[in-house]
This record gives structure tokens, sequence and C-alpha cells, in this order.
């Protein structure tokens, strides 16, 4: 049956414009009940027993009520198409959400196409909204539903919208609200993790009862949507993503294209229920109040203060805490301070998902069964704490909890949600580290056995077609070998070098030939490309493939047979390439050295054994590399990287220490970064529009802006005009302490943004630039075992050689940039979990170990200052005044020198200062223990 | 964007290998010699065919065959948007020449020569696969006016969207950026005459989706032969014959 629909819709330029569209209504769309008599059954997905009702939901209770769905207890559901439709428009995340429910063969989620169906299209009534139009659709086909199926099941049609509910019964529906239908089930924890409706909805009894009848107004109204439209285009407010001050939550920045700056909102007031991530329309306040804040932190009104925390030293300007300080001096009334101030007036997009963290201890806690309503504490401090209501206070009081923010009124101080399911019982190291993965988004879950039925069979070994291929070069004979941290059991790269007649050398880089046995299209690959990168935690390893893959048939260990995709280069003794190969390759490594033990080989000067002499052949080769590399501009950052130390049985750390960087290390990594290189060349020649890329953008001015002022504040000169110049100046920072010029980098590399994936067609190719590297062109290739991005590379290689077919995905360009989006967003991730991760494992290690050590001051503030232990490479706050008075003018800062000082002179910290403290973990409410500074 | 949902229906709800409601009428311009409107979904072309008659510019005419013209124009008012478009751009004369080319493979030229047969289309309602309409209601216009043709052609176009191969894309689906595969051919003589598409397909999705494409010109072909000698009957009653 042919319909055409018609509507009218404004275009980009501004005009209405009328569009046809022609939809054929089927009549050949199953119902998915599998007893029903008329319909296909044969993908029927409803539950087979006609006892249990079909419930028929709408949009709200799926955007609203994902959380309970999610539970095991909803089920039998049938998810119309038209609230699918609504559900994808409007919230993404939610949409991801039931489609993976509608697609788990354990559940009985069904999506029946009403609008295609030909008894339950609805054609549009003139005078009619959308959303009545849509409500009317879902009664059309729970009505249909209830004649298709006879008397056989009954049809429930959940709704919390009172008008549509009226609506219902009238035409003969059975409806029910969401609790009422919950409360039916007689579940009392499901009730926890419903949402309240809001007010406009039929409203939850109970809850009601229990909320204070009058309230105060703490927050302004958020303008509507048509103001907000019409002020953004005429600049009156201004649009952007928010972003909350890692180590202040009442501090936040918007990052705003229509004045070229960053707005910053100070307090919560101001931010005015914005969560960070969410995107916010802004006003400027007056510029009188655009004050400065130099406290470390500030107490809103009332709220009982929070402080910082003493934490990881950050590795990029991502991560790393934003210089809000203007470069003006105190006494300097006339200027203008150089950051606008503004406050929220409204939320164009929430970013709203789920948090972990733990209940506050009440002092009181309620009878056991009964509603109780706690405050929820995010681990996440940039997240405010969250209102909940449970009636299983006493089983989540001391545990890790996940909680879904639903609403914030103008009312409440703090945002209500609800609890969603329990992680385990705080203090536990394992359950910590859960509730960092899934911070972090990170998947914990073992492989599928769909997933393991792609490996091959163990034992694995080469095989003879292997070897015959003809595209797989047999490169055995050669003396190949690995050199990696300790105790690496997924190697996956090796080299080899050897002289060859006219006395250049011949260098290869041997990389796992992961896409030998991971195939596009497979459930293997999905589950890799999902998870993007593998994931390092102090005492354990989230593997991106499975076990049998990560540590046997891809890693390429000592005196075994194994495929590998190599790169082999002709070098001159100056080091310059003369000819590059691609090639599959077997090979038979035969050491898998240590850096300690490759670099103890290379300082050995009795042996002269053949490994040994091609370690320093490729020692001297590779620091000629790093010179010219270095010349062209190459940056030597560093970074604050530790190393614990973990008893076997306990996983307690015993030590830790920062990570040393020996020269064996800094070999191997420059072959890879010539190994990257080399093959970014090759597969951008080939596929310009479509290869996996990496780059790394060249800072702003005022991303170094904090990095000058330290360095003029000790009267260091930096230019920072290239990253040559720069490069060159840093080289010239040196102190008289030896630690000076580490330092200094340490700040530099935290001025940064980190490096990301992109696809070459997205940018033109100036952009491709990577700054860090100093190199036109860059990509990752030596990794496929942990990274996904270089599985993506080995693909793209293999296409150029003409070994493989290019995979589908590479047709599509968006399908490939949200990839390396994927990618860039798991590769963050991943960091920021590895950091937690330490974090942890610093405070169980100084938990038993107060420490005196000493520390370097990185940054001024009116009551204390933070300071850097290079020891730890943990970074926090030390107070002069005691925690909470603002200090009574007893300190007072010196822009200028980067100073505070004591008002009589007598004592001063100036920034980059050495100074002994303390380190202890205290415990200020129980079982939440934290790392604290002190000055000795 | 999703084209393809997971029950495998398209956004206008059609299953990926089903085309959109064919309808054909002959004789819309009684002026011309042989005319036909041929209408695919919401997309409708009219064809009106004259001659063969007298070459109009002599220094064209060709002793041992007849002079093809084609000119395509689409109505003002075929898009939503109405906005006047310049006789002659780029594309209407690319299609003009495609719907030449093609026709000109299947008339037998030879046995009229010294003439000259003009074939006019116009779009009146586009809404994808406009070339693939143009060609079909060319055809319909050249049997109407009896011009001697080794065969009919019959187009149809398919496309390639969310990994799955579609047959006749509408608007929406054309304007996704996929590669549209439009496809003319013989279909008794089983002859491929036009062959065209703008996008780069691996070869043996690219085979695929040409097949599909050929399977809707014969069901193309079945239709308006159908119509075809639906038109003869009644010329015949008319005559009573």
């Amino acid at each position: 049956m042919l319909q055409s629909k018609v509507f009218s819709k404004r275009t980009r330029g501004g005009k209405v414009q009328k569009t046809v569209r022609e939809v054929y209504l089927r009549d050949d769309l199953p119902c998915g009940a599998p007893f029903c008599k008329v319909c296909d059954t044969s993908k029927a997905r409803l539950s087979p027993s006609a006892s249990s009702p079909i419930l028929i939901v709408d949009t709200n209770v799926v955007l609203s009520q994902i959380d309970l769905l999610e539970n095991p207890a909803m089920d039998n559901v049938v998810v119309l198409s038209v609230v699918r439709d609504e559900v994808k428009n409007r919230n993404i995340a939610v949409f991801k959400r039931i489609e993976t429910l509608c697609y788990n063969s354990t559940r009985n989620f069904f999506v029946f196409y009403n609008t295609l169906h030909k008894d339950t299209f609805v054609h549009d009534v003139s005078g009619e909204s959308p959303n009545d139009r849509n409500d009317r659709a879902i009664r059309v086909a729970t009505q249909w539903y209830q004649n298709h199926l006879g008397g056989q099941t009954r049809v429930l049609l959940i709704t919390n919208d009172r008008e549509n509910k009226r609506k219902a019964t009238e035409e003969g529906i059975s409806a029910e609200t969401i609790e009422s239908y919950v409360k039916s089930l007689g579940q009392p924890n499901l009730l926890d993790l419903l949402v309240k409706p809001v007010s406009e909805d039929v409203e939850m009894e109970d809850a009601d009862a229990l909320r204070p009848s009058k309230r105060k107004v703490l927050y302004a109204e958020h303008k509507p949507m048509s103001e907000i439209t019409s002020g953004l285009r005429c600049k009156i407010y201004h649009q952007g993503k928010l972003r909350v001050n890692r180590y202040n939550p009442f501090e936040a920045y918007v990052g705003s294209e229509s004045i070229g700056d960053e707005i910053i909102i100070y307090g919560r007031t101001n931010m005015n229920r914005a969560f960070d991530g969410d995107v916010v329309a802004v006003e400027l306040l007056p510029q009188d109040q655009w004050r400065e804040e130099k406290f470390l932190s500030i107490a809103d009104e009332g709220e009982e203060e929070e402080e910082e925390d003493v934490h990881l030293a950050p590795n990029s300007a991502d991560d790393a805490l934003r210089n809000t300080n203007p470069p003006n001096s105190a006494d300097d009334k006339n200027s203008v301070p150089c950051r606008p101030a503004g406050c929220v007036i409204g939320i164009i997009k929430r970013n709203w998902h789920s948090y972990s963290g733990s209940l506050e201890p009440l002092p009181m806690p309620a009878a056991s069964g009964s509603i109780a309503h706690a405050l929820f504490v995010p681990k996440d401090r940039k997240i405010s704490k969250i209102r909940i209501q449970t009636r299983q206070l006493e089983n989540l009081l001391d545990q890790i909890i996940v909680v879904a923010v639903d609403s914030w009124d103008r009312q409440s101080r703090y945002p209500s949600g609800h609890y969603v399911r329990k992680i385990g019982e705080i203090g536990d190291r394992n359950v910590e580290n859960q509730a960092v993965l899934m911070e972090n988004d990170i998947c914990d879950e073992p492989f599928s056995r769909q997933i393991l039925n792609c490996l091959p069979p163990l034992p694995w070994s080469v095989s003879a077609e292997d070897l015959a291929n003809p595209i797989r070069m047999d490169l055995r004979h050669l003396l190949v070998f690995s050199v990696d941290p300790p105790g690496c059991k997924d190697i996956d790269d090796a080299l080899h070098c050897t002289t060859l007649p006219n006395g250049n050398f011949e260098v290869g880089v041997h990389i796992a030939d992961v896409t030998n046995f991971v195939h596009p299209g497979t459930p293997l690959d999905d589950e890799a490309s999902q998870r993007g990168t593998s994931v390092y935690l102090v005492e354990r390893r989230i593997d991106m493939l499975p076990k049998p893959l990560t540590e046997d048939i891809c890693s390429l260990r000592a005196d075994v047979e194994r495929l590998a995709f190599s790169v082999i280069w002709e070098m001159t003794p100056q080091a310059e390439i003369i000819s590059t190969r691609y090639t599959k390759s077997i090979i038979k490594s035969c050491a898998a050295l240590s850096y300690v033990e490759a670099q103890a080989r290379m300082d050995d000067s009795r042996l002269v054994d053949p490994l040994t002499t091609d370690l320093r052949d490729m020692n001297t080769l590779a620091k000629i590399m790093r010179q010219r590399r270095i010349e062209r501009g190459a940056l030597t950052l560093a970074s604050a990287e530790v190393k614990f130390q973990i008893d076997t049985e306990t996983h307690d750390p015993l030590d830790i220490g920062m990570y040393q960087i020996r020269e064996a290390n800094q070999m191997v990594e420059e072959f890879m970064l010539a190994a990257n290189v080399s093959v970014a060349e090759k597969i951008l020649k080939h596929f310009p529009l479509c290869s996996l890329l990496r780059r790394h953008p060249t800072p702003t001015k005022e991303m170094l802006e904090p990095l000058l002022r330290t360095a003029a504040a000790i009267g260091l000169n930096l230019d920072v005009t290239s990253s040559k110049a720069l490069a060159d100046s840093l080289d010239r920072a040196v102190g008289d302490d030896p630690y000076f010029n580490k330092l200094i980098r340490i700040l530099a590399t935290r001025c940064m943004t980190q490096a990301v994936y992109f696809c070459s067609g997205d940018l033109s190719p100036p952009e491709f630039h990577h700054y860090g590297l100093a190199s036109p062109l860059y990509t990752h290739f030596t990794s496929p075992i942990r990274r996904y991005a270089d599985v993506i590379v080995h693909r793209l290689l293999a296409a150029s050689l003409e070994i493989n077919k290019l995979p589908q995905i590479f047709q599509d360009r968006t399908q490939l940039t949200s990839i390396a989006e994927n990618l860039n967003y798991r590769h963050r991730n991943a960091q920021m979990a590895s950091r937690a991760s330490v974090e942890l494992h610093t405070l169980i290690y100084f938990r038993k170990r107060p420490t005196d050590e000493e520390a370097r001051i990185v940054k001024i503030r009116s009551n204390g200052f933070i300071v850097f232990v290079p020891k730890y490479g943990i970074e926090g706050p030390v107070y002069l005044t005691p925690r909470g008075e603002k200090g009574d003018g007893e300190w007072f800062v010196d822009e200028q020198q980067q100073q505070v000082k004591k008002m009589d002179g007598s004592v001063s910290y100036s920034v980059l200062q050495s100074v002994k403290i303390h380190m202890e973990v205290v415990e200020p409410q129980p079982n939440r223990p934290k790392l604290e500074l002190s000055l000795i | 964007m999703e084209f393809v949902n997971p029950e495998g229906l398209r956004l206008d709800g059609r299953r990926a290998m089903e085309m959109r409601q064919l309808r054909a009428q002959i004789g819309a311009v009684s002026k011309a010699d042989g005319s036909a409107v041929f209408e695919m979904g919401n997309t409708k072309v009219i064809a009106a065919v004259y001659g063969p008659r007298e070459v109009q510019n002599r220094s064209q005419q060709m002793s041992d065959q007849a002079l093809v013209r084609c000119e395509y124009s689409m109505a003002n008012f075929s898009t939503g948007d109405r906005m006047r478009k310049p006789k002659g751009d780029r594309r209407s004369t690319e299609l003009s020449l495609v719907i030449r080319q093609t026709m000109e493979a299947c008339i037998l030229t030879h046995l009229m020569p010294h003439s000259q047969i003009d074939i006019f289309v116009q779009v009146l309602q586009a809404d994808g696969g406009t070339r693939s309409a143009c060609i079909n209601a060319a055809t319909l216009a050249l049997a109407d006016a009896g011009i001697p043709m080794r065969d009919l052609v019959t187009s149809c176009s398919a496309g390639y969207l969310n990994n799955t191969s579609l047959l006749d894309l509408n608007y929406v689906e054309d304007s996704a950026g996929g590669p549209d595969v439009t496809v003319g051919i013989l279909p008794t003589l089983d002859k491929v005459t036009l062959l065209q598409m703008d996008a780069k397909l691996p070869m043996d999705i690219f085979e695929n989706v040409m097949q599909l494409a050929i399977e809707g010109c014969k069901a193309v072909a079945n239709y308006i032969r159908e119509v075809l000698q639906e038109n003869t009957k009644q010329l015949e009653v008319r005559r009573g014959v």
C-alpha cells in the first residue's frame, strides 16, 4: 500500500520547503510473538509463554528509565519504531543501549516497525503536534497488538504521560505508569532504579510525601531554547562545552568560538546546574566581576569545603591543571583581567551518564526497607554530589555504587539521580580497580565464546602453507631479537641488523602479524576495534585481543617461529636510508632481551658475539638518527613516569620510583619511530584519502603561557616560535642542579596537548604535522597487539602491497573518522585509567610509610603552593595557612617573581624552589583515605 | 545515517531488492509522433518523439543513417525549491548525451538515412533515478512512434549503502553520497548499453550491485512490454480489427 508523507522543513538557507516522501506500507512485518498464528514467527523474540504481558513502552519511558529496562526483571518489551526513532533523535547514548537490548539474545525485546506497517500507520492530523501524533501512533500500535493477538496475552502500554494514559484508557487499552507496573512486580530493589518523574508527569505518591514542602530557589531559571538561539545569533550569549576544573570543581571553563577565548565560570551558582561536558549557553558578567581566583579552593556558599587532592603529575595539557592567574600583578589596578567571566543561562545539550562513587556517611541510618535519602559522592571530582533515594541504604553504605543522574531542579542544591548497581566494597583493591575501569568506560568482560571461536586452534605453529605462501619472505636465517621492558609478554616488535658487503647496513623492524589472525568483520575484530587499546594498570593488563593471541600466537618470543610484518631498510653507516622494503615474513627471534640486558651487553666490551655487535651497530645508527631528528626540531620531552615494584603475593606495592630511561630504550624507540614514519609515507601515497595517521598539533601561544611565565620568573628565556627553537632553548636551560633541566622539560610537556589519530581525508596535508617528533607524517604501526590503530595501519599497508584487499570500512570516510575518534577516546581513557591505578597504588604504598621527601614548587597560590615530588611523580598542594581560612593577608603573592611571601618579608617561597615535605595518608572520613603533604 | 534498519527495511519501507511503484502511460502528447509518461515512485518523466523526419540542419544530414537528437530538461517545478535553472547546464548536457547514446544504440538508424529523430524528455517531478526514468520514458515514446528498434532499452539504478546493495535509489538515498550505479540493458538481447557510476567500489561488490541493477532493468522491461501490449490491444479495438 502506497502512502505519501508530506511535511515542511526549513532549509539551511532559512527557506521553508515542502517535502514529499513515499511510504510503502507493508503487510509482512511480524508482531514478534512466538505463539502468533498469523505472522512469520522465525524472527520472533518475545517471550514464548503467553502468560507474561507484552509491554509497549513510550519514548519518555525509554529515555528516562533505561537503567530499569536493562534490568532482567523487565522483559517482554516491544519497542515501536516511532519510539526507536525518537529516542535516536533525542539521546544517542540511550539509543545505543536500547539497541543492544533489542539484539541481546537473552532478553525478549522486539522492535516492531509500526510506522511501516499497513495497519498501524497513522496519518498526520492538522493541528496535532508531532508529540501528540507519536503518542497516537503508540496507542494505535498497542490497540493493534491487542486485536492481533486476540485474548492470548495481555498487552500493556507503559507511559508516564498523564494525557496519553487517559486517552489510552478511553480507547480501551490497558495502560499503566512505570511506577505502578514495577510495584506490581513486587521487587522493592527495582524501585531504586526508577527515575523520579518530572513534575508534569504522573506523580509518584510516596516520593512527594517525604519532600520538604517549601524550598528556597537556589539557581536561576534556564532560559528557553528560543531565547538562547536568538541570543546566540546576536552574540549576547556564547555557546560552548563546559569543562570543569579537575582540581577545583567550583571553577569551569567554556571554550567559546564567538569570543575566541575561554570564559571562566566561578562557583556553582554561576554554573547553574551545568555538568562537565554539557554544551551550554553562557552570558558574560560585567567586567568588574571578572575577579581573579588564587585560592587553592574556595568554599561555595554554605557548602562544606572541598579541597585539592594529591594526584599524579599530569603529562600533557589535556589533563593538567589549567592556569588561570592572569599575569598582571595585584597592585596594577588599571589593567583588565585577561579572562572574561560568565554565568550559564541555559543548557543546550546534557552530558549526563552514570557515575561511580560512594554514599556520604549518614549520621543516622534509616530503618531498613524504608525509603531513605542519601548523598552520593562521585569519584570524579568534576561532578557534584548527587541526591538519591534508596530502600536498601544499609547495604550500600560501604559500597562503591553506580548512580545515574535524572534531573536537577532549581530548588535543590544537588542533582537527583537513582541507584543503578553496586560494584563492591570500598577499600577492596579489586573493587577500586573496577571503579577506575568503569569510570573510564573500559570493558573488562572476558572475551565471549563467539570471539574466542575466531582464534586459530592451539597449540599454534607456523604451518607449511605459511612457508609456501609467496607473499611471505622467509627471514628465519636472520639474527632477529627483541628488546622490551622486563616481564613483557606481549612482544610485538623485534629487530635485526646485518652488515652488507658494500659496507651499508640492512636494518629490519619486524612487527607481529596480527592481521593474519584478526580478519575484518569478525566478532574478534569488532571487539578489538571497540576496545581500541590494551590498558595497563599497575598490577594487571586488560588486553585488547584474547590472551592466546596476545601472549602466544602473535608475541614474537625467543626461539619460536612467528609470522611478522617487516620493514627493512638499507642504511649507510651515516644512517641515511637508501631503500625501504615492506614485506610479510617469517622470523625466528633468537633472544628476547630486556632493556637492562641489552644495555649491559652493549656496555660490556668483552662481549664480541654477533648479537652484541649487531646491538652496537644499531645503537650507533640510532644515535645518528636521533641526533638528526633533534636537529630537525624534535622535542625531548619528559614526563614523571613511575614504576612500582609489586609484591607477588599480596599485590601491595613494595617500592616506587621514577622510570629510568636507558640508551637501549632510546635505540628501540628510534627504530620504531623510523618504521612508523616509513609506513605513514607508504600508506599515504597509496591511500591519500583514507589513511589513518597520527598528528600532534602545534601548541598555541596561550597553552605555553604558564611555562613562559614560570621561566620568566626564574630568569630563563624560552623561545617558543617553533619546535626547533623551543628544543634549543630547552637544551640551553641548564641550571646549577642536575634536575633543573628535566623539571623544565616536564613543565613544557605539560603545556602540550596529546597527539591524536585522524583520517587523512579529513584534514589538509600541512595539518598532518607531528609537532613533538617534528615529522610531517606519523602513524602507529609497531604495536598491533595492544593498539587497534596499528591493526588498521597493517591492513592499509598490506593493501598497498596488494597482499590483501582494502576492507570495506575504508570506503566510508565517516566510518573511518568515527573509528579514529573512538581510538582517541579509548586511548585517553586508557591513560586516565593507568594514572588512576598508579594513584591508587601510591596511596596504598604511603598508607604504611609516612615519608619525608624533597619536592619542587611548581605553582604558587596565595595560601600555599603546589609541589611536585620527582621521586614518586606526584603533585599536590601544600598549605601555608590552615585550610578554610583565607589567610588574613598574612601571605601575599608576587606574580612577577612567582613568589609567595610572608607580609613581613621574612619567609618567601618561589617557583621551582626545592622544599622538604612530609607525606602521610590521613583519613578525614572513615574509608576515604587521602594523601596529605605538609611542609617541614 | 541509517538507510537500512536492522529489519532490512529502507527509509520508505521498501526492502533492499524492491523497486518503487512503476506507472506508465502512452500517448501523453498528441502532437508528437510518439510520447509517454513514465513514473518510478515520485519521479515522473514525460518523453516526446518526433520523426523520422527531414533533417533541419542540412549539414548534419547523414547518407547512411538517421540523425538522433535528444534534449533533456528539468521542469522548474520538478524539485521542491523553485529554482530557475539555466538551460544547457552541464548536468543536462551530459544527461542529453547519455540518453542519446543509449537510444542510438538500439534504434535501427541505418533503415532511415537522410532523416532525423528528435527525442525530448522532461522531468516533471524528481525524486532520484531521473536518468533511468528518462531512458524508460524515451523507450516507450520511441515504441509509440513506431521507430524500428533492435530491442527495448530499459534502465534502473542500484546503490550501496550501509553495507547493503539497494535497488532503485530514491532522492534521500541518492544524496547520501554512496555509489550510484545506473545500468541500461537490451533485455532480450541481454546486452548492456549504459553503465555509469561516479564513485569507487570494490570489484566484487560492484558486480553484485550491477547484477541487482540488471535485475531491476529486466523487471522494468517486463512492465514496459506489458504496457505496450495493452496499448496495442487498445489500438486494435479502436481500429475495429
